[in-house]
């Protein structure tokens, strides 16, 4: 047998990269179609968008679309709504949530499975059945009034829906799930031992939880509330259905804009500061959690 | 988890629990009853039992096309999203390129952004492009919204699936597209079909875009639901919204319980 060169090795070698370099193009390419259809999809209308904010309404380059946004007071109090109504959500959904959470990791897994479908089911639905339930079940007359009253709780019919308080009953509803499954599998990460060996240390459960537990899900935690936050900002269908007119979000305004004004200037102004604020808030909790699990 | 707390501590917890579970569920049950009431209102319990609400929707033309647009959409959406997000999927997981970070990220990011700006912008755009109330329109907006779940969920799916076995086949003379079809696909079936089931419920519950690129003939079942609960609120929608949770629930329950697994992306 003959011997085998260095020339012959090195031959092989260049081969192999390019075989390599050849696997790693094709590969590249499968991404190629989703890219294609998610970049241009993606990317014209948001361009589209920042183009036509810039457009005045004599059709000349201008920011008075932007300047209106600021000076006009029924903008100003638009943008307060909106706030307002993602906080409260945001708060509510916490509040519910992350108990629900927590009692996934400690259920047996029998049942946590059980509770994990309950939790789904509405995220499976459609947005508009639920809503639809909702109109159905706050009305005036509808089965929590009358429950309330058959209880003795109530003298007259309470208004739970279009206004506030239907807006945010219907966002909680839909935003929840969105919380509960990160936080879930974020709580299952942690080790059950840590908390055995704070109970082993003499700590009680509830010091245990809230020493070892809460600060271990603080960063998930944010990351969720920042996220659930985020989305309630863009909320469109669920204030259009259930506020009655009375709740304007944002979203609203755009839609109102588009019939509103001759030019898209407007509306799409309004949506480049709500891409904006997405895009602010969550780079501000990527940030955060950032920092909250630096050097762990 | 830890021994010394007794299930009878946490009562307070479970009751919380329970009560946001009801909280969750309950909405979304009522409307089956609804569905088969007999009244023209919204009167809950229902005062009588019928099928008028069903005879309605199944002989009005404006929902049946509705549905039948809906249902079209979400099958283009469907197949065009599972195999664009799968290949890429792929490609992301076995590839070792750089840029892999980045495209995914790209891929994921139109979950991020709020529906209403792609709904608003894809109006202005199709607008001009002459792909406004088209079927065509609807697809491709629909797939750009699907195909993060596809990629999560079959990025899930490769990473529990063993590449060696792939290389195996390569190695006794299948050639990657060979091995991929023969090897990997049958044991990545069920991300497969997650991912196909979400894409197909994703397109046919999308409202918010569909409420802005639609209208007239081309109208989607969210529109008209959208239109019909702004405007009066026409208890035919109980029988569409039953039909819909029956057609969005029961598939993806049948396949958690077959798979058995708690997951989800």
């Amino acid at each position: 047998m003959a011997a085998v060169t260095a020339s012959q090795l090195a031959d092989n070698e260049r081969a192999l990269a390019a075989d390599e370099r050849r696997e790693s193009r094709q590969l590249f390419q499968l991404a190629i179609p989703a890219l294609v259809i998610v970049t241009i999809l993606m990317v014209a209308p948001i361009g589209w968008l920042f183009s036509l904010s810039f457009v005045g309404e004599d059709g000349g380059l201008s920011v008075e679309n932007f300047t209106r946004i600021v000076t006009d007071g029924a903008y100003v109090s638009i943008f307060a709504n909106t706030f307002q109504v993602a906080l409260l959500v945001t708060l509510v959904c916490v509040l519910l949530g992350y108990p629900v959470a927590y009692v996934l990791t400690i259920l047996p897994d029998r049942w946590s499975r059980l509770v994990m479908l309950a939790v789904l089911v509405p995220f499976w639905t459609s947005l508009l059945v639920r809503t639809y339930a909702w109109l159905v079940l706050l009305q005036r007359r509808g089965i929590v009034n009358t429950g309330l009253d058959a209880l003795g709780l109530i003298d007259r019919p309470l208004p739970l829906v279009h206004n506030m308080t239907g807006v945010v009953i219907g966002m909680v509803h839909i935003m929840l799930p969105f919380l509960i499954m990160p936080l879930f599998s974020s709580m299952k990460a942690i080790d059950g031992n840590l908390m055995r060996a704070a109970a082993n240390l003499g700590s009680s459960p509830s010091h245990a939880f809230f020493r070892v537990f809460l600060p271990l899900s603080v960063p998930r935690l944010i990351a969720g509330t920042m996220m659930v936050f985020v989305m309630c900002l863009g909320f469109y269908i669920t204030p259009a259905l259930l506020g009655g007119g009375k709740v304007q979000m944002i979203a609203q305004r755009i839609e109102a804009s588009l019939s509103l004004y001759p030019t898209w200037g407007p509306a799409s102004a309004l949506a480049v500061v709500l891409l904006a604020l997405t895009g602010g808030f969550l780079l501000l909790s990527f940030a955060i959690v950032r920092r909250l699990t630096a050097g762990r | 988890m830890e021994p010394h707390v007794s299930h009878k501590n946490r009562l307070w917890l479970y009751t919380l629990t329970g009560l946001v579970l009801v909280f969750l569920v309950l909405p979304t049950l009522i409307v089956l009853p609804m569905s088969f009431s007999s009244a023209n209102s919204l009167a809950f319990p229902p005062p009588g039992w019928s099928l008028r609400w069903y005879e309605n929707f199944f002989g009005q033309a404006k929902w049946l096309e509705a549905a039948w647009v809906s249902l079209r959409v979400a099958f283009g959406t469907t197949i065009l999203a599972t195999v664009a997000g799968t290949a890429a999927a792929y490609g992301l997981h076995v590839g070792t390129f750089s840029l892999r970070g980045t495209i995914y990220s790209v891929l994921v990011a139109p979950l991020a952004i709020p529906a209403i700006l792609l709904a608003i912008g894809m109006f202005f755009v199709y607008a001009s492009a002459g792909l406004l109330n088209t079927l065509t329109g609807l697809v491709i907006a629909h797939t750009l919204v699907a195909i993060p779940f596809v990629i999560i969920t079959m990025t899930a799916g490769f990473k529990t699936y063993d590449l060696s076995q792939e290389m195996v086949a390569r190695s006794l003379g299948a050639n990657r597209l060979y091995a991929f079809f023969t090897v990997t696909l049958p044991q990545v079936k069920f991300p497969v079909i997650s991912s196909a089931l979400l894409a197909f419920i994703v397109s046919f519950d999308e409202v918010v875009i569909s409420v802005f690129i639609s209208s007239g003939q081309q109208s989607t079942l969210t529109k008209v639901m959208f239109q019909t609960l702004r405007d009066d609120v026409d208890p035919t929608i109980a029988a569409v919204s039953a039909l819909m949770l029956v057609l969005a629930t029961v598939p993806p329950l049948a396949l958690q319980l077959l798979t058995g697994s708690g997951e989800k992306s």
